[in-house]
């Protein structure tokens, strides 16, 4: 200032800018401290508090309870069976996804949308309905269920229901991420395969699978997370008969049932443990393609 | 399906891909659907009436509609103060933040059950300071309403967030050049742009909690008339060998889900074309 009224020797480049109008859009310091706060305490107590109780929980009694509690037979065999259940409904419904994207996104036909509308309905239905809807097919009572009987064919209470309604809850996950991935790529470059004279087979290969690998690999990593801690669904087929048709969320009900509370939770911490995987392999593969969260 | 098809293309595999995909679709989701519809038609109205209309099965509606809408409710207004400052604000453990937002979509719901329910029982680490004020959550309509916002908590985040981030910033600034503060920027220019984004995300989580069952069988101590929600009273049929009162509950909760799977496709393709329409016009 006593510069500027001395002698004006100054240039409009020394004049200060004036404050940047990002004020007149940024929140007051009070009302973003407020916001900040009211959602840190909301994720802290529904999120980070839950996830870090189940650890907590899981060595309450120590750490050899832990270990005994995760390496008993039935635990294992609990784990076998999740694995297995997982290790078929996930190339089945991802074959299926991959198939279903590529005639949707591709090709233009009547019934389209009513298709894909199709697709999603897993998402609609409640688990505990998804098990009974099996239960109403395949049970003693059910449609087809005198029929199984007769030849010998035990699909309820046993682990082909499992497999079956862990694959009817999954089902929607992988086509659902690849339909719109490949509608926005569109069909020139597999065009352009064709005229070059690739056939069916080396253009999926070649062109195709490169540009939907990553969008694949999400579909999978979340189809996975929910077939191994799937509870409504299978619990309704299950049976829950111990170290045959008991898969890893139900031991964890059974041991939490039994008043078992630490031996519940150091198996519901491996499954926590898949969970913050997912999340982090979700988010590596989010920032992979550039592109934000969203909802399923 | 040459048929089907409405427009010529040169690349393979359509009616191999489409077959495969409708016939699949058919064998695992359509006919095990149906036949839930073809069994509660095989009861006389009168049975079907007595087990939708039985009170034990109205107050297991009543329960499951008010514990998700209230839930559905809380994470409308969380949703959107966490989808705002995970989009507006930098902090430092944002990221972390963010990324944690989808663990209820990851971590398996009896996890998530049997977790609520041991902090909010009356010895738990959060139930022991509720418990001094006459709170009791655990075993209450309370609990089941804290486990299904668990449940129901990334999705309004999630559909919310992305609009946030793809808003124009000079719309911000022509309201505040007008004089508008940014409370009245807020209501009058942000409000209504989010919106139908916030609507989509109270319906999806309304729709995932009122089937759920995992996460809220432990909390709610499973009380017949009390504390018992409309996927647990179809378990409980099942049990007892009720099969035509379970199918009967289970197609009215069909019917719901369905209505409400429409209701929420025509609410997506409302806020696009909005959204689309907004950054259509000419510059």
């Amino acid at each position: 200032m006593t510069s500027a009224s001395a002698g004006r020797d100054w240039t409009l480049a020394d004049v200060p800018p004036p404050p940047r109008t990002a004020s007149a859009v940024a929140d007051p310091p009070w009302v973003r401290g407020l916001l900040i706060g009211v959602a840190l305490l909301f994720l802290g107590l529904f999120l980070l508090l839950p996830l870090v109780t189940v650890f907590g929980q899981a060595f309450s009694k120590g750490i050899g309870v832990y270990l005994d509690a995760i390496t008993d037979p039935m635990a294992l065999a609990a784990m076998r069976l999740t694995l297995l259940v997982a290790a078929i409904s996930v190339p089945v419904n991802a074959v299926f996804g991959v198939a279903a994207a590529w005639a949707i996104a591709k090709f233009e036909f009547r019934g389209k949308s009513l298709l894909i509308t199709a697709i999603d309905l897993p998402f609609a239905v409640s688990p505990v309905v998804s098990g009974l809807i099996f239960v109403l097919l395949f049970g003693a009572q059910g449609l087809l269920g005198p029929w199984l009987t007769l030849h010998g064919v035990k699909i309820i209470f046993a682990i082909p229901g499992i497999v079956i309604a862990t694959t009817f809850i999954t089902f929607p996950f992988v086509a659902h991420e690849l339909i719109p991935l490949m509608q926005e790529q569109g069909t020139e470059e597999e065009e352009a395969a064709v005229s070059l004279g690739a056939s069916g087979f080396q253009i999926f290969r070649r062109v195709t699978l490169p540009n939907i690998s990553l969008g694949l690999l999400y579909g999978i990593v979340l189809l996975n997370a929910r077939a191994m801690g799937e509870f409504g669904a299978v619990s309704v087929v299950s049976g829950h008969i111990r170290g045959q048709t008991n898969t890893m969320p139900l031991h964890v009900e059974i041991l939490y049932n039994e008043y078992q509370g630490a031996a519940a939770f150091a198996v519901a911490s491996l499954l926590a443990l898949l969970a913050v995987v997912t999340l982090v392999v979700k988010r590596v593969l989010e920032w992979r393609m550039g592109r934000a969260s969203r909802a399923l | 399906m040459g048929l089907l098809r409405t427009k010529r293309s040169v690349l393979p595999g359509f009616g191999l891909t489409l077959g495969f995909s409708v016939a699949y679709l058919c064998l695992l989701i359509l006919i095990p659907l149906a036949g839930l519809f073809v069994k509660s038609a095989s009861l006389t109205a009168a049975e079907f009436l007595a087990a939708v209309g039985s009170p034990r099965a109205l107050a297991a509606y009543r329960l499951s509609f008010g514990a998700s809408f209230a839930a559905a409710a809380a994470n409308a207004v969380f949703g959107l103060v966490v989808a705002w400052v995970l989009v507006r604000y930098r902090f430092p453990g944002r990221g972390a933040l963010d990324a944690l937002v989808d663990l209820p979509f990851a971590l398996p719901t009896a996890v998530a059950g049997i977790t609520l329910t041991t902090l909010l029982a009356k010895n738990g680490w959060l139930g022991r300071y509720l418990e001094p004020f006459g709170i009791p959550v655990a075993y209450t309509p309370l609990g089941i309403t804290i486990a299904l916002i668990f449940i129901g908590l990334p999705f309004v985040v999630r559909t919310v967030q992305p609009v946030l981030q793809d808003l124009e910033p000079e719309l911000e600034e022509a309201a505040a050049s007008l004089g508008a503060n940014r409370f009245e920027t807020f209501r009058r220019v942000l409000f209504p742009t989010l919106w139908p984004a916030l609507v989509t995300g109270f319906a999806l989580a309304f729709a995932r909690s009122l089937g759920e069952y995992g996460s809220v069988v432990f909390i709610s101590g499973n009380m017949p008339m009390k504390t018992e929600i409309a996927p647990l009273l179809i378990v409980t049929q099942l049990e007892q060998y009720e099969y035509g009162a379970a199918t009967a509950i289970a197609a009215v909760l069909l019917v719901l889900s369905f209505a409400m799977l429409l209701g929420i496709n025509a609410l997506q393709r409302y806020g696009t074309r909005r959204f689309a329409g907004a950054g259509e016009e000419p510059a």
